[in-house]
C-alpha cells in the first residue's frame, strides 16, 4: 500500500498492538535496548524477591534470637495463614470496596476530562495529580482530624443521630474512606487515558442511534473504556490490599489492622519476625496475583499493557 | 428527531427539546460531579492550608485556641530541624529516579513494541509483576536483599538505596505509559518518511521521537509524583536517611511542625501553578 496517499484519509485505522517492524534494526538493537532496564529489574526485583523466599522458609535459631538459619520450614506460612488469617480477610474486603467506591467517584471526572474540559483538561489532570506533592500522609493525617469526633462531619452526624458507634475514625468506615481517598488518582488516570483515546464520534453515533444518555453510555461509552477501568482497578487495589498507612492513621489499635501492619510491625517490631513477615509478604503476593489473574482472564479482552 | 435540509443542501440533524433537555443536563452532570469529586481531592490539602497559618506547635492535631493566625511558620519553612533535608533528598531523588527510569523505561519500551525477539512476552511480564506486587512486598523484599546481600559488598541503607528502589518501581509506569503512545502512533507517518528518503536515523530523530515524546513526558511526571510523594518502600530502605513523607510520618507521634504543611501546600501550588502558567502562555502565543 502506498503510505503517501494512506496519509489523506483522515480515519486512521487503530495500529495493530504489536507493530514489530524493526525501525532500522538490527538484530542486536532489542537486546541493548532491552538491558538496562531488565538488567535493572533482574538485580532489584527477582533477585530480592528471591531472597525474600529463602528468608520465608527459614527458621529461629533456637536460643539466638534474632539468628536464623536456612531451612526448609512452612511452618512460617501455616502460621501466617492461621494467626493472620483476620487480617488478609479485612485487606482484601477494605480495598474491595474502596476500589469500587474509587471507580464510581473517578468516572465522572475522568469522563469530564476527557470530553467536557475542553482547554482545561491539562489544568484538571495537574489537578488530579498535584496533591500528590502535598505527600499522602499530610493529607491523611489531615483527613484523621477532618473526621475526627469533634470535627464537622462527626459531630454532624452525631446530632442527627445518624453514626451509630458516635465516631468515624478509629472504625473500618475510616480505613475505607482513607484508602479510597489516596488511591483515586490511580482510578482516574487510566480511565481518562482510555476515553480520551476512543473516539468522541463513536459515542455521538451511540447517542444518535440510541438517543438516551445511559443506553449510549452503557452500550458504547463503558465498553470503550474497559481498558482504562480494568488498569485503574488494578492499580487502585493492589496497593490498597498491601497499605498499611491509613489503617495505622485512621483506624484503631486491633479490628482494623490489615495484612500491611502485621508485615511492617512483623518486620521492624517483633523479634524473630523476620521469617513470618516474609511468608505474610509472599502469601499476600500470591493472593493478589492470582485475584489479578482471574480478572484479568475474565474481563481483560486484549493485551492488557 | 427530524432531519431538515439547510440551503446548502446538507442534511442537519435537529434534536427535540425533551431530548435536548436531557442532554443539557447529562452534560453539567458530568461536570458537576467532576467539580465535586476535584473539591474532595482537595478538601485535605485546604485543611493543611488553614493549619499552615496555626499559631501552635502540635500544629496538625488542634487549632490553638488563644492564638491568631501567625504568618511565622511562611516566613520560617525550614525552622524544624532536619525538614529542610528531608525535602532536599525527596526532590534529589525524586528528579534522578525520573531521569533514569525514563530513559531505560522507555528504551524497554521501544524493544517490546518495535522488536519482535525470543523471551518477549516474558519481558512483558517482568515489566508487569513489579506493578502487580504491593509496595510492602517490595520494600521488605528490597531490605531484605540490601542487608543479607548488597551491604557486604559496601552499599549501606541510605539515599542510593531508596534511589534504587525508587528507580525499580517507576520503570514499569513508565513503560506502561510509553508503551500506549508507541502502540496508538499511526505507522504510516513513519512509512512516509522512509517513502521520503529519509533514513532510519532521520526518520527516528524528526518523526517518531516528537510523537512519542508527550508519552515520554508524562511518564517522567508520573515517575517524579510517584517517587516524590513515596513513604511504604522509602521507608523499608531508607536507614537513617529521612525523606519529606518519611519525615511527616516520623514527626507524627510528636506533632506535625506547622512548617511540613507550608512546605506540603507550597509544592502542590507550584506544580498547579506550572501548568496553569504553561496554559496560559500556550493560548497566549495560539492567539497571536
Amino acid at each position: 500500500m502506498s503510505a503517501l496517499s494512506a496519509l489523506g484519509s483522515a480515519t486512521a485505522p487503530r495500529p495493530a498492538g504489536d507493530t514489530a517492524r524493526a525501525v532500522g534494526g538490527r538484530k542486536i538493537t532489542p537486546f541493548l535496548l532491552l538491558l538496562p532496564g531488565v538488567a535493572w529489574l533482574i538485580l532489584f526485583f527477582i533477585i530480592p524477591m528471591v531472597q525474600l523466599f529463602t528468608v520465608s522458609l527459614q527458621s529461629n535459631f533456637p536460643g539466638y534470637p534474632g539468628y536464623y538459619y536456612r531451612d526448609v520450614n512452612f511452618g512460617n506460612y501455616w502460621r501466617a495463614w492461621t494467626e493472620f488469617a483476620p487480617h488478609f480477610g479485612r485487606s482484601l474486603l477494605f480495598a474491595g470496596i474502596a476500589t469500587f467506591l474509587a471507580f464510581l467517584l473517578a468516572y465522572p471526572l475522568a469522563y469530564a476530562m476527557a470530553f467536557k474540559a475542553g482547554r482545561w483538561r491539562n489544568v484538571m489532570i495537574i489537578a488530579v495529580i498535584a496533591p500528590f506533592f502535598t505527600s499522602f500522609i499530610l493529607r491523611t493525617v489531615a483527613w484523621r482530624q477532618i473526621l475526627a469526633d469533634n470535627g464537622f462531619i462527626a459531630s454532624t452526624l452525631n446530632r442527627a443521630n445518624l453514626l451509630p458507634g458516635g465516631h468515624i475514625t478509629e472504625t473500618w468506615v475510616a480505613v475505607v474512606a482513607g484508602l479510597t481517598y489516596n488511591f483515586l488518582p490511580f482510578m482516574v488516570l487510566p480511565i481518562y487515558a482510555s476515553l480520551e483515546r476512543a473516539d468522541a464520534r463513536v459515542i455521538e453515533a451511540g447517542g444518535d442511534l440510541y438517543a438516551n444518555g445511559f443506553t449510549t453510555f452503557r452500550t458504547v461509552t463503558l465498553p470503550m473504556s474497559m481498558p482504562g477501568v480494568l488498569a485503574g482497578t488494578l492499580l487502585t487495589f493492589i496497593p490498597a490490599a498491601g497499605d498499611y498507612v491509613n489503617a495505622e492513621l485512621l483506624g484503631s489499635d486491633k479490628s482494623t489492622k490489615m495484612v500491611g501492619n502485621v508485615i511492617e510491625s512483623q518486620f521492624f517490631r517483633v523479634l524473630d519476625g523476620f521469617p513470618t513477615a516474609a511468608a505474610l509478604s509472599f502469601t499476600l503476593m500470591a493472593i493478589i496475583l492470582a485475584l489479578v489473574f482471574v480478572y484479568v482472564r475474565k474481563f481483560g479482552t486484549e493485551d492488557l499493557l | 428527531m427530524s432531519t431538515t435540509t439547510t440551503s446548502s443542501g446538507v442534511p442537519v440533524h435537529t434534536i427535540g427539546t425533551a431530548t435536548r433537555v436531557r442532554y443539557w443536563l447529562a452534560d453539567r452532570f458530568a461536570m458537576i460531579s467532576a467539580v465535586l469529586v476535584l473539591l474532595y481531592l482537595f478538601l485535605p490539602v485546604a485543611y493543611t492550608f488553614v493549619f499552615s497559618f496555626n499559631n501552635y506547635t502540635k500544629s496538625n492535631i488542634a487549632w490553638n485556641p488563644e492564638g491568631s493566625p501567625t504568618l511565622k511558620h511562611w516566613l520560617n519553612p525550614c525552622g524544624p530541624p532536619g525538614i529542610c533535608t528531608a525535602l532536599g533528598n525527596s526532590i534529589k531523588i525524586g528528579l534522578l529516579a525520573t531521569i533514569i527510569a525514563t530513559v531505560i523505561g522507555t528504551m524497554l519500551a521501544f524493544a517490546l513494541v518495535r522488536h519482535r525477539f525470543r523471551g518477549r512476552a516474558a519481558g512483558n511480564m517482568l515489566v508487569f509483576v513489579p506493578m502487580a506486587t504491593p509496595e510492602i512486598v517490595l520494600g521488605a523484599s528490597l531490605l531484605t536483599i540490601f542487608v543479607q546481600g548488597f551491604s557486604k559488598v559496601g552499599l549501606q541503607l541510605g539515599f542510593w538505596t531508596i534511589l534504587i528502589a525508587h528507580v525499580m518501581f517507576c520503570v514499569s509506569f513508565v513503560v506502561v505509559t510509553v508503551k500506549a503512545r508507541l502502540q496508538s502512533m499511526d505507522p504510516r507517518l513513519e512509512e512516509a518518511a522512509m517513502d521520503l528518503y529519509a533514513d532510519g536515523s532521520t526518520t527516528f530523530r524528526r518523526v517518531t521521537f516528537p510523537l512519542v515524546l508527550p508519552g515520554i513526558l508524562s511518564a517522567a511526571m508520573l515517575s517524579f509524583s510517584l517517587s516524590f510523594d513515596d513513604f511504604i518502600i522509602t521507608n523499608f530502605v531508607s536507614g537513617d536517611t529521612n525523606t519529606f513523607p518519611k519525615f511527616v510520618y516520623v514527626s507524627y507521634l510528636r506533632g506535625i511542625p506547622a512548617q511540613a504543611n507550608v512546605i506540603g501546600f507550597s509544592l502542590f501550588l507550584i506544580a498547579v501553578l506550572l501548568v496553569v502558567g504553561a496554559q496560559v502562555i500556550g493560548s497566549i502565543r495560539a492567539k497571536a
